[in-house]
């Protein structure tokens, strides 16, 4: 099975802070590392391969400092690494990513089967995964918590929805967005350090994709931020003070209407 | 502080401290709670390469020497002593074979412990025979082609979880100190089973029980190096171990410095935190002196043994005196800043505690060691 | 690219201090970008002199925008109910299509329909699009995306709305995807700006701690997948009069090449504190497992819901269906009653749109008091079980 698994680097969500004072993100010691459900995905291919034999090539697009995650997934069984680069990709919504990616993989060779996380956790978007299988014009699965068996060249899997699951069959080629529960996944291991480290990572940039200039980053983009604020909550406040005994008193006055 | 470590040696940091964060933090306390054998977080390290980064990369190891290994115990022994055990002891279990075993022993079960496939354990003490080691009874007799031990080995760390157990056993009573030889036993011998779990102070989730010999017949070829050696052997498996055993007492004494230094900082009294008094500050900064002496002097005495085996002796129990009751002292102190979170079990702090003192006894109790120290130094000056 | 007009940079900083990202900076008396920058263009904006742009080629509007008129919503229809962020959507949806002038439509896709689409109308839908087949037995992104995307194609709607659910957000940038439009997924806030009509969608982003507003100003539908319980549906009028429209599908648009096999309903989603109308959470604040029987006493008290924060659950006093925020339950009751919850956002975000909010926090400055209606400073062993004692005999 030849896998191709889309990784982002995205920085570390919860540690994201606007100071709503001077409307700036903090960016200080937030770290950037492989979008947490990305890490599920290069685990769920490398345990397909090691069942049933084949590749798996990881491919991100994002700047050249891109390459370290493209690296850890080597590290933890990742076969083969495509770095997809250019500032032309600068400011790209899923639609232009979408796009910058489907170029790309018609240029990484044949594949079976595509993975993807089933969100960024800077974007949260999950729009990815269903662009670009129609990009591609390929079926896809999102949100998918187990893979069940693979026979005949469809895959079985459970697909988490709000109220449980269903049990799903898709022909290959396809492409799969995972969630976190599909599995743990590995630390690297040293041999895989070590062939990370002489890895060589090929670089795809616009020329090389053949992309239309037009498509590309911001200009080749449906949306686009208006702004960026920090999220404000205003409550009444009403402090209720007292002993205890008192504030519980006033408490339940209140809330009477409730009781 | 920069211990300008090689690229390679930094990997296996950086992997070793993955495997503290990821896997062996989140467990520790339930695994402690439920003394129960970490069987997921060793087929993690093994699948890591780690399992056999002290084996020789013919048998299927890294090739690592006694420094790599103390670099990957520190960040173990960061995440949990009794864990870590787990993965020294294995160790501890494999260095007589490394050492005195022939070329078709090491290829008999070199490759399964290198894999994590085959765990190993040590098997010396008994209910008599403690820092007193040549009072072990014991016994090994030779019948026909076969080996037949009879005794009862004591708190043998990985019994009933390991496939492997390097056993010393006496061959010649009347030769006294020369009269004990090693062997190696499976866990599918005739005649050998293991006692129940003891229930212990700390390192709960490390697995402690009694090994039965009751007529256990083993082949010949077990036998391991020439009869008469055992304690030659055991001497040389101590003291290449016990770097690895020291260096358990600054990782846990570097978490334990970790969790105070955290929560005075979080603590308010007085309107302050903590961490702003001096009485505070002085006991942070004495335990962190400590904890960074020992590295250093751990570290020295890892590199030092690597490549100086004749000579590893004095540097081996140094280190191990030095940080284990370094580790004592850190951990007790760290229950003190905690105060009454301390004390509790929700917090980390009381199990480090629990788990600090073991170290100061087993591997040769802190008290042999300086006796060790003491012949040593007679020994250097003329 | 990001321009900078170095002649009319006066070095004064607005951009710097508008900047979110830490991109620009004036060095040397002038403004310098960095690769930090994501041509958001706020910066544009707030400049005082006209020194910054950002280059790109003049847009050609690829559609006629005039064509495009209508609010449609995706109503949901699983298990012979129609999903409630059906409704809610049609709250928002009636708000805009109001403000627009324009009619408001729903699409309703599943087999053995019923009565649903009159539901759909007494919520506020002018039109109802059904389709009632079995090949909509089950969710499938294929069939369902084909027929909202020639639906869509038809009616050529401004705006297209659909839950962020499971369903929504799984097959809706498959649509958009065929439409080539943009879309922006969880809005929590929709609104039409005044001066050119256009779809202002707010959400929000890394994981919660940023709130970015989104337009889609040149291609059309503008589409956007709504949180749930976070938009308000509109009182039901059974009297309310609409148009049910049975919409027939071309055959091989009904094809799928994914096939679902079953549907499983899990256990665990009985617990569904989404309903409830009083819930009663539980944060780190409990201490343990045992504390956390506190937040239980007092919810049954008040005939109430245990909610709990996530310090709770990922300490396992309780199971991860209870959990609120933003990777857990959004629920907006009518009540909630928040114990030693310090207000993290992550959490603030899944229950600020409750009626009324009651803290209890030994900490006098968190963040919780900032969301609530009433708050309490104090011990809440203490607090708790004197309210649950006064609560009890008010009751009777």
């Amino acid at each position: 099975m030849n896998i191709i698994v889309c990784i982002k680097q995205v920085p570390d969500a919860k540690d994201v802070r606007l100071d709503p004072k001077t409307n700036t993100m903090a960016r200080e010691g937030v770290e950037s590392i492989m979008n947490p459900f990305d890490r599920h995905a290069v685990e769920e291919a490398v345990r397909l391969k090691e069942r049933h034999g084949g590749t798996v090539t990881v491919l991100s697009m994002g700047p050249p400092q891109a390459e370290a995650i493209l690296r850890e997934a080597v590290s933890c069984g990742a076969d083969e690494a495509v770095l997809v680069s250019d500032r032309a990709f600068a400011g790209a919504d899923t639609w232009a990513t979408t796009y910058t990616l489907g170029k790309a993989i018609e240029k990484t060779g044949p594949f079976d089967l595509i993975l993807c996380g089933k969100q960024a956790i800077d974007g949260d978007t999950a729009q990815v995964g269903p662009g670009l299988a129609k990009r591609l014009n390929i079926p896809y699965v999102s949100c998918v918590r187990k893979i069940t068996g693979f026979e005949n060249g469809a895959i079985l899997l459970h697909r988490l929805m709000d109220d449980g699951y269903d049990e799903v069959e898709i022909p290959l080629p396809g492409l799969l967005t995972v969630v976190k529960e599909i599995n743990e996944p590995r630390v690297p291991s040293l041999k895989g350090k070590m062939k990370a480290k002489s890895l060589s990572i090929r670089i795809l940039n616009a020329e090389a994709i053949e992309a239309d200039p037009d498509s590309l980053g911001l200009p080749g983009s449906t949306t686009q931020v208006v702004k960026v604020f920090a999220p404000e909550f205003k409550g009444e406040r009403a402090m209720l003070e007292g002993t205890v005994d008192e504030q519980v008193e006033q408490l339940v006055n209140k809330l009477e209407p409730y009781l | 502080m920069d211990y300008f470590l090689t690229e390679e040696q930094q990997m296996i940091v950086d992997i070793a401290r993955q495997i503290a964060d990821e896997k062996i933090i989140p467990q520790r306390a339930e695994l402690d709670e439920k003394e129960e054998f970490a069987t997921e977080i060793l087929n993690e390290i093994a699948q890591a390469d780690l399992y056999g980064l002290y084996i020789p990369e013919e048998y299927g190891g890294f090739g690592g020497g006694c420094f790599e290994v103390v670099l990957a115990l520190e960040q173990f022994g960061r995440g949990c002593v009794a864990v870590a055990t787990s993965f020294a002891a294995s160790a501890l279990g494999a260095y007589p074979i490394l050492l005195s075993g022939s070329e078709e022993m090491k290829q008999q079960y070199m490759p399964d412990v290198a894999t994590g496939k085959r765990r190993a354990a040590f098997a010396l003490t008994e209910a008599n025979a403690g820092s007193d080691a040549s009072g072990i009874q014991t016994t090994a007799v030779l019948d026909g082609d076969e080996w037949v031990l009879n005794g009862t080995k004591q708190w043998i760390t990985n019994a009933g979880e390991a496939q492997i157990y390097s056993v010393v056993a006496m061959t010649d009573k009347s030769k006294g100190a020369r009269g004990a030889s090693m062997f190696v036993v499976e866990d599918t011998d005739p005649g050998f089973s293991c006692g129940p779990k003891e229930k212990k102070m700390g390192i709960r989730a490390s697995a402690t029980c009694e090994l039965i010999f009751k007529d256990c017949r083993i082949p010949k070829d077990r036998l391991v190096g020439r009869q008469g050696s055992g304690f030659i052997t055991v001497m040389k498996t101590l003291d290449l171990s016990r770097p690895g055993i020291a260096i358990l007492g600054v990782g846990l004494g570097q978490a334990a410095l970790d969790e105070s230094v955290t929560y005075a900082k979080q603590r308010v009294q007085f309107g302050k935190p903590i961490i702003s008094f001096q009485a505070i500050q002085h006991m942070l900064a004495d335990m962190a002196i400590q904890v960074e002496a020992g590295r250093s002097l751990v570290y020295a005495a890892a590199k030092h043994i690597a490549v100086h085996p004749k000579d590893m002796t004095k540097a081996s129990s140094m280190c191990k005196v030095f940080a284990t009751d370094m580790a004592m002292k850190v951990t007790v102190d760290a229950v003190q800043v905690l105060a009454g979170y301390g004390y509790m079990r929700e917090y980390p702090v009381e199990k480090m505690m629990r788990d600090a003192k073991i170290l100061q006894i087993y591997e040769g109790t802190n008290q042999i060691q300086r006796n060790v120290i003491g012949q040593e130094l007679n020994k250097e000056y003329t | 690219m990001l321009k900078i007009d170095i002649e009319t940079c006066i070095g004064c900083g607005v951009c710097e201090e508008e900047c979110t990202f830490g991109a620009i900076e004036v060095i040397d008396g002038v403004a310098v970008v960095n690769e930090k920058c994501t041509l958001c263009g706020s910066c544009v904006d707030s400049c005082e002199v006209g020194a910054l742009s950002i280059e790109s080629k003049e847009k050609a509007v690829q559609v006629d925008l005039a064509e495009w008129s209508g609010i449609m919503i995706f109503a949901e229809y699983r298990h012979g109910k129609v999903v409630p962020v059906s409704f809610e959507l049609l709250g928002i949806g009636r708000e805009l299509a109001d403000q627009q002038k324009v009619t408001l439509s729903a699409v309703l896709l599943g087999s053995g329909l019923g009565d649903a689409a009159r539901d759909l109308v007494s919520y506020g839908a002018d039109i109802v699009y059904q389709v009632d087949d079995p090949a909509l037995e089950y969710f499938t992104d294929e069939i369902f995306g084909n027929i909202l995307e020639d639906v869509v194609r038809e009616q050529k709607p401004e705006v297209v709305l659909a839950g962020a659910t499971a369903i929504g957000r799984s097959f809706i940038p498959l649509v958009a995807t065929s439409l080539a439009t943009g879309l922006t997924a969880d809005c929590t806030q929709l609104a039409i700006r005044p001066d050119d009509g256009v779809l202002l969608q707010t959400r929000p982003a890394f994981g919660g701690n940023i709130m970015a507003t989104i337009e889609c100003p040149f291609t059309r539908p503008q589409m956007s997948t709504v949180r749930p319980r976070v938009m308000k549906a509109v009182q039901q009028d059974l009297n309310r009069k609409g148009e049910i429209i049975n919409y027939q599908p071309q055959p091989e648009r009904l094809q799928s090449k994914v096939k679902v096999l079953r549907s499983v309903l899990e256990e665990q989603d009985q617990v569904n504190i989404t309903e409830g109308e009083i819930i009663v959470s539980g944060g780190r604040g409990l201490d343990n497992e045992k504390g956390f029987e506190l937040i239980k006493q007092l919810a049954d008290a008040v005939g109430g819901a245990v909610g709990a924060s996530r310090a709770a659950v990922d300490s396992e006093w309780i199971a991860y269906p209870h959990q609120v925020g933003q990777t857990g339950k959004t629920v907006n009751p009518k009540l909630y009653i928040a114990c030693g919850i310090s207000g993290a956002i992550q959490h603030v975000v899944g229950m600020q749109s409750s009626e009324t909010i009651v803290a209890i926090n030994k900490d006098p400055h968190a963040s919780i008091f900032d969301v609530a209606t009433y708050g309490i400073v104090g011990d809440l062993f203490e607090v708790v079980p004197k309210l649950i004692e006064k609560i009890k005999e008010r009751r009777g």
